[in-house]
């Protein structure tokens, strides 16, 4: 049967993190996308929340078991407040979660502990590339086995922390198909390049990265010499970047109701003009709708029904048209404040773009 | 716990009977039935009515609880109910809404009838021969302002009966509720137009009752087997008990009455988008199947700049229906599970409206003059699939009542 309800526990995790969200984040996000960088202690604030740690069990050092709903959930909340320091703060699930979820019991026990005991730290993941047409499916980025090694080629964009990442997971094509292969920060052939400027994400330290015949040993490969399966990483990305949106989505949403409901125009609130609250009305009905696709998607995962692949890239290509229609009207309905950057919307609605083209910057 | 199991033995169970009912009863005539517009699809009828009855189903509307009587009959649960509906609705929108053993009628019994009324009327479902059941809301000057209607009730002390006087316009099944069957309708009239809401009441009026006539039945764009009709009320009178619910509040100028029948919306709303699903995901199917035809794969995970314009339009349209059908499924748990409904109700109902248009607009337009042509059934879809953005409240209603939860205003405050 369907059903809608949180678990009691999810619930408590959900209202824990709407709370730093809403307090902590909100409270920051326009300072650090003007100043570019985030607080630290926030970051930390946020790590020490414990969503990364819940989903890891004990003989791993952590304290709970991995749900894919569970991560959609926290994940929603987090971009609630401000989507770079939520993409911050999940930064070393990039690393952690694959390792978990498909990589072999060596490299799990080699890294996860230290990570999940561990203050914050930046182990992140290459994935995307710098090509109009990237294709997780098909990426550029190469690896070739040479004896007991594997020697990796390629670009790589929108690293997050790269300059600071102790290792990271690099996402290669090895003969037609997507592997991740651990890389250390001080790997020869790695050049980290300069953090890129971009339309919104200011505040998240974002790098180009070239690989030059970089060398890895065998046991670098994701699940060892087998290698592993990447659809499922790169649907539990899909559904990550789902989620964010529609926390993001909610946010403009809200913050433009409220807006609507103490503005006043000839006469009466500009809530109370049916031009304003019907697409108030469309923007909540489609953010419902795209919150329960990726609901569905991530319930899937956690299943391991065979749907999950398809329902989590329709649930991404939903969220981002999604995120876009609602922070577009945000900003719209707010009007020429919105247009100011005194408001948050107009930071939204840039964020709300990059939901389609960010899929690899998180993961649940 | 969040669970988007559909594998329910009963829902699965159900949905494969639906299924073959859909493929066997229903698509291999339905052409004809929309050609012949005044037919009766009776096979269907008597099918349906034999079927549900051993099934001990009273109707394809589920039964309310019922604070407490002894009602034993069992419960369907609305989220079946939904997947029963949308797969009927699949097979044909227009056959569905023949479906007999109720309907808007027994739902408005259900929902403000007194135990006693329940029992009389709601019992007759049972009976050998099939019957519906219509509701005469809509008035020439009220439609989704329905608390403008005109039509009178009074009552005649003489005889303790109420007397109807007035007009109905777009009665769905009226027809087969009132001459075809020996059903009934529930008719909603005002015991003074100057009350507004607090003046409205409904009454059954039962089949072959004096004094009401069908003077017109509707020629219209699509569902040409669910029949549309004009009911005139001549001093029709209907007995003191055919009043739905308490009569004490008969006297008080109080709105509880009307209240309680919108209240049906709630219910119903999230069932008429499920049909509004059935009819999408028809027309998606057979675009797909007619493109597969063509030599046309989509290429699902593929990043949208390498797709093509025609594989953009389908994923988008697999993406409306599938999230649309979410709203619909989580607006009847919340009935089942007797939580307030009113926004996820004209959610559903809005979203479902408008994404079954687009889609067999959209598969139409994609299949150019194969689309256009009546040898396939994607251009009956097309005009079944408007009438669910309009009957049940239209979209722009649906989002006023939506706007209004969402703003927590009044209809004073947002109007």
């Amino acid at each position: 049967m369907y059903s809608f309800d949180p678990t009691e526990e999810q619930q408590m995790l959900i209202d824990t993190v709407k709370r730093y969200a809403e307090k902590d984040l909100r409270e920051a996000a326009r300072e650090a996308e003007e100043g570019g960088a985030l607080l630290d202690k926030l970051v930390q604030k946020g790590w020490d929340l414990g969503l990364l740690q819940a989903s890891m069990p004990e003989e791993l050092g952590g304290f709970g078991e991995y749900s894919a709903v569970t991560g959609a959930l926290a994940a929603e909340e987090l971009a609630y407040g401000d989507l770079a320091a939520a993409l911050a703060v999940l930064t070393p699930n990039l690393f952690t979660l694959p390792l978990l979820l498909q990589g072999d019991e060596a490299q799990a026990d080699q890294y996860i502990p230290s990570i999940v005991e561990g203050a914050w730290q930046p182990y992140t993941a290459a994935f995307i590339e710098p090509y109009y047409d990237f294709d997780p499916n098909a990426m550029r980025a190469s690896a070739k086995k040479e004896g007991d090694s594997y020697i990796l080629q390629g670009e790589k964009a929108y690293v997050p922390y790269a300059a600071e990442a102790p290792a990271m997971l690099v996402y290669a094509d090895l003969e037609g198909e997507t592997q991740a292969f651990i890389v250390e920060a001080d790997a020869e052939g790695l050049t980290i390049g300069e953090r890129q400027k971009l339309l919104g994400l200011n505040a998240l330290p974002l790098h180009e990265l070239h690989l030059d015949q970089v060398q890895v040993a065998a046991g670098a490969r994701l699940g060892g010499s087998e290698g592993h399966d990447f659809a499922p990483l790169l649907d539990s990305m899909r559904v990550g970047m789902a989620a964010l949106g529609v926390g993001l989505a909610r946010a403009s949403f809200d913050y433009s109701r409220d807006y609507a409901k103490e503005r006043e125009v000839l006469g009466s609130m500009i809530a109370q003009k049916q031009s304003i609250a019907f697409m108030l009305a469309e923007m909540a009905t489609e953010i419902e709708a795209t919150r329960l696709l990726t609901w569905e998607a991530a319930w899937q995962l956690d299943e391991e029904w065979e749907e999950a692949s398809q329902t989590a890239y329709l649930a991404h290509s939903g969220a981002a048209d999604m995120a876009m229609m609602v922070t577009d009207r945000g900003v719209q309905i707010l009007g020429g404040h919105g247009y100011i950057r005194e408001h948050p919307v107009e930071l939204w609605m840039r964020n709300g773009r990059g939901i389609t083209s960010l899929t690899g910057l998180a993961l649940v | 716990m969040i669970s988007f199991d559909k594998q329910s033995d009963k829902i699965q169970q159900t949905q494969m009977v639906v299924r073959t009912v859909a493929e066997n009863m229903m698509r291999p005539v339905s052409r004809q039935m929309d050609e012949d517009e005044g037919a009766i699809p009776w096979d269907y009828i008597n099918f349906m009515h034999t079927a549900m009855k051993s099934m001990g189903a009273a109707s394809l509307v589920p039964q309310p609880e019922s604070n407490g009587t002894a009602d034993k009959r069992p419960r369907a649960t609305y989220q079946l109910m939904a997947h029963n509906i949308e797969g009927l609705s699949w097979g044909d929108a227009g056959m569905y809404l023949c479906t007999p053993r109720g309907g808007l009628g027994s739902a408005a019994v259900e929902a403000a009838g007194t135990p006693e009324q329940k029992k009389k009327f709601l019992s007759r479902l049972n009976e050998e021969d099939p019957i519906f059941t219509a509701m005469a809301i809509t008035e020439a000057q009220a439609g989704s302002d329905n608390s403008a209607i005109q039509c009178r009730a009074a009552l005649d002390p003489g005889t303790n009966e109420w007397v109807l006087n007035g007009e109905k316009i777009f009665v769905t099944a009226g027809h087969k509720a009132m001459v075809d069957t020996d059903g009934f309708v529930v008719v909603w009239a005002t015991l003074d137009p100057e009350a507004g809401r607090a003046g409205i009441r409904s009454f059954v009026i039962e089949a072959a009752t004096p004094g009401i006539k069908i003077t017109k039945k509707e020629k219209k764009l699509g569902i040409r087997s669910s029949d549309t009709v004009t009911f005139t009320l001549e001093d029709c009178r209907v007995p003191f008990e055919n009043m739905l619910g308490d009569p004490e509040i008969k006297e008080k100028q109080e709105t509880k009455g009307f209240k309680s029948a919108m209240q049906t919306f709630n219910i119903t709303r999230p069932l008429v988008a499920a049909s509004a699903i059935g009819v999408a995901r028809a027309a998606l199917e057979e675009l797909k199947r007619l493109l597969a035809g063509q030599g046309v794969e989509i290429r699902y995970g593929l990043p949208r700049q390498k797709l093509t314009n025609v594989e953009r339009e389908v994923i988008d349209m697999d993406c409306m229906l599938r999230s649309s059908w979410l709203l619909v499924l989580k607006a009847v748990w919340m009935s089942d599970n007797g939580q307030p409904n009113a926004l996820e109700a004209a959610m559903s109902k809005l979203h479902a409206g408008e994404v079954v248009t687009k889609i067999t607009q959209k598969a139409v337009e994609i299949l150019g003059p194969l689309g256009y042509n009546r040898e396939l059934l994607l251009e009956k879809w097309f005009r079944d699939a408007k009438i669910n953005d309009i009957f049940e409240g239209t979209g722009q209603i649906n989002r006023l009542i939506a706007a209004r939860q969402l703003l927590g205003y009044s209809g004073a405050e947002l109007r």
